[in-house]
């Protein structure tokens, strides 16, 4: 960890529209349960339902493919980074830093959101709520390890982020029961589910899998992305 | 004091090569690295500064590679030519930043002492995007300068600066060699070079074209063969001349243009000539055009030469 970098790649990354973006989607979230408890609609069903499927399933992956590259991408893109690169610094505590700064703001604008919206839709009944924050909160990280994969190896992360969470999680694990063991959603669920009590909420992978497959996408993406940034080239006069 | 060795080194990109087959030292003192554009001097530059590894051969810094080896900036101060900075800093605290990601015991010092070597002391807390050009350049100078480096490496530092701004940062490079660090920077014009390097090392096409002191240089590129276009009240009669003088290779009646093509192969002693034979013959010359002046051409020269 390196308090400098953690600076650095917390201010660019809440800086101009990024920062907005982030507020406004756990902001939708939390009109949404308000709404739902106003208009007396909101249980253990409806939280489920919001927490599961639009939580877990699309604003966590949002959330994480913005932060996640949005901790390296841009500054790969402008050049940045070199000022960073061209320090007597290793390439993993700048990979490390990068997540951990990733892992603070999942925490703000994704796992918080969730346990207020659950608390506020059915009172953290049956432990939903907090286990639905607990579930956001390692799923995002593991998701933000793998994006922040993509931004160092690929200038399309976004594109390919989104390809994995909409083409694999969405649709091909919506069909392909096998998918869903190699989905981060999936893992996430199945941490929520061993935190809830029994039966609230539905597992498709078991737990000793979801957590082994959480510590090894993280650590290995992580891994991957310092080993890709020691290497990674400027090639100027473009 | 500390040198840089490139030793027979390549580059290439797919089908692209960029630097081919390049073998120079850079050492203390001011170098300067000139060539046209797409020469290859910002790839030779990144082989340097260990953001590029060579796809042959080997590029060292007081004999260790450069690549993969995160300790050698300790050694080594970047002034990369892109403009990203983290804009959202101020002059100090970009400064600052970078003295603390080198470790260093007193950071606030070294930063300071850094932005005064450049003088942007006074525009310190003014965030990166209000500055300009120049002083963009100067406040990447001070975040290359903070830990005091023995080597200095400046891609293409004047591109965009204005003529003060420019004279300024000659001023700031001359010293920076004086100090006894090894300085190289590259440029694609040739009066910017020898207004401040000693020592010019010229690449081409990816390939070494010549090394040495800026007058061998300087005389390499004038004393290449020049063509010129002449226009006269009598053409004939000029050429018949001209073609008796020593400095003069051939002539010929461009037809088409009605111009004389002049092929001449001392430049210094055929631009004294050829006024003084017009006035002679009460010939009017009304136009003298070299018809090869372009950058590239005299780096092709220097290449074939």
């Amino acid at each position: 960890m390196n308090a400098t970098i953690a600076m650095l790649t917390w201010r660019a990354l809440l800086g101009r529209r990024r920062a907005a973006l982030l507020l406004a989607l756990p902001l939708v979230l939390l009109v949404l349960a308000a709404g739902l408890r106003l208009t007396g609609v909101a249980d253990l069903e409806a939280s489920r339902g919001v927490l599961g499927a639009l939580v877990l399933g699309t604003l966590v992956p949002l959330l994480a493919l913005i932060i996640g590259t949005g901790v390296i991408s841009p500054e790969i893109d402008d050049g940045s980074i070199v000022y960073v690169l061209a320090k007597p610094v290793s390439r993993a505590t700048i990979v490390v830093t990068k997540l951990a700064v990733a892992a603070a703001c999942i925490a703000l604008f994704a796992a918080l959101p969730t346990l207020v919206a659950g608390l506020v839709m059915a009172r953290n009944e049956a432990g939903v709520a907090v286990a639905y924050a607990i579930g956001t909160l390692v799923g995002g990280v593991a998701y933000c390890a793998v994006f922040l994969l993509l931004g160092v190896v690929s200038k399309h992360a976004v594109v390919l982020g989104l390809v994995y969470a909409l083409l694999w999680e969405t649709l091909i694990g919506g069909y392909v029961p096998g998918a869903r063991t190699l989905s981060v959603q999936q893992w996430a669920v199945s941490v929520t589910s061993a935190l809830a009590e029994d039966g609230a909420v539905t597992a498709n992978v078991r737990l000793a899998v979801a957590v082994t497959f959480l510590v090894v996408a993280t650590v290995a993406a992580t891994a991957y992305a310092s080993r890709r940034l020691r290497s990674l080239t400027l090639t100027g006069e473009e | 004091m500390s040198t840089i060795t490139v030793e027979r080194a390549s580059r290439w990109f797919g089908n692209v090569v960029a630097v081919n087959d390049v073998s120079m030292t850079i050492a203390p003192g001011v170098t300067g690295l000139l060539g046209p554009n797409g020469a290859g001097k910002s790839t030779l530059i990144h082989m340097m500064a260990g953001f590029l590894p060579p796809s042959a051969g080997t590029v060292t810094l007081d004999g260790a590679p450069v690549w993969h080896n995160e300790d050698t900036y300790r050694r080594i101060g970047l002034v990369p030519e892109r403009e990203g900075m983290y804009d959202f800093l101020t002059g100090w605290q970009f400064t600052l930043a970078n003295a603390r990601l080198h470790g260093l015991a007193d950071p606030q010092a070294a930063a300071a002492r850094a932005l005064d070597t450049v003088e942007m002391a006074f525009a310190k807390d003014r965030p990166l995007d209000t500055y300009s050009k120049g002083m963009k350049q100067r406040v990447k100078m001070a975040a290359a300068l903070v830990h005091d480096p023995a080597v200095l490496l400046l891609d293409e530092p004047f591109n965009g600066m204005d003529p003060r701004q420019r004279l300024q940062l000659m001023a700031l490079i001359r010293q920076m060699g004086a100090q006894g660090r090894t300085v190289l920077f590259s440029s694609h014009i040739l009066e910017e070079v020898e207004q401040v390097a000693s020592h010019i090392e010229v690449v081409v096409a990816g390939r070494h074209a010549a090394s040495g002191d800026f007058r061998a240089i300087r005389r390499l590129m004038t004393d290449r063969p020049h063509v010129f276009l002449l226009r006269s009240s009598d053409d004939r009669r000029l050429a018949a001349a001209l073609i008796a003088q020593p400095s003069t290779a051939s002539v010929e009646l461009d037809a088409r243009e009605r111009a004389l093509r002049v092929y001449a192969v001392d430049f210094q002693q055929f631009v004294r000539v050829l006024p003084r034979l017009a006035a002679e013959l009460g010939i009017r010359l009304y136009e003298v055009a070299p018809s090869d002046e372009s950058l590239e051409s005299v780096f092709s020269y220097l290449v074939t030469s």
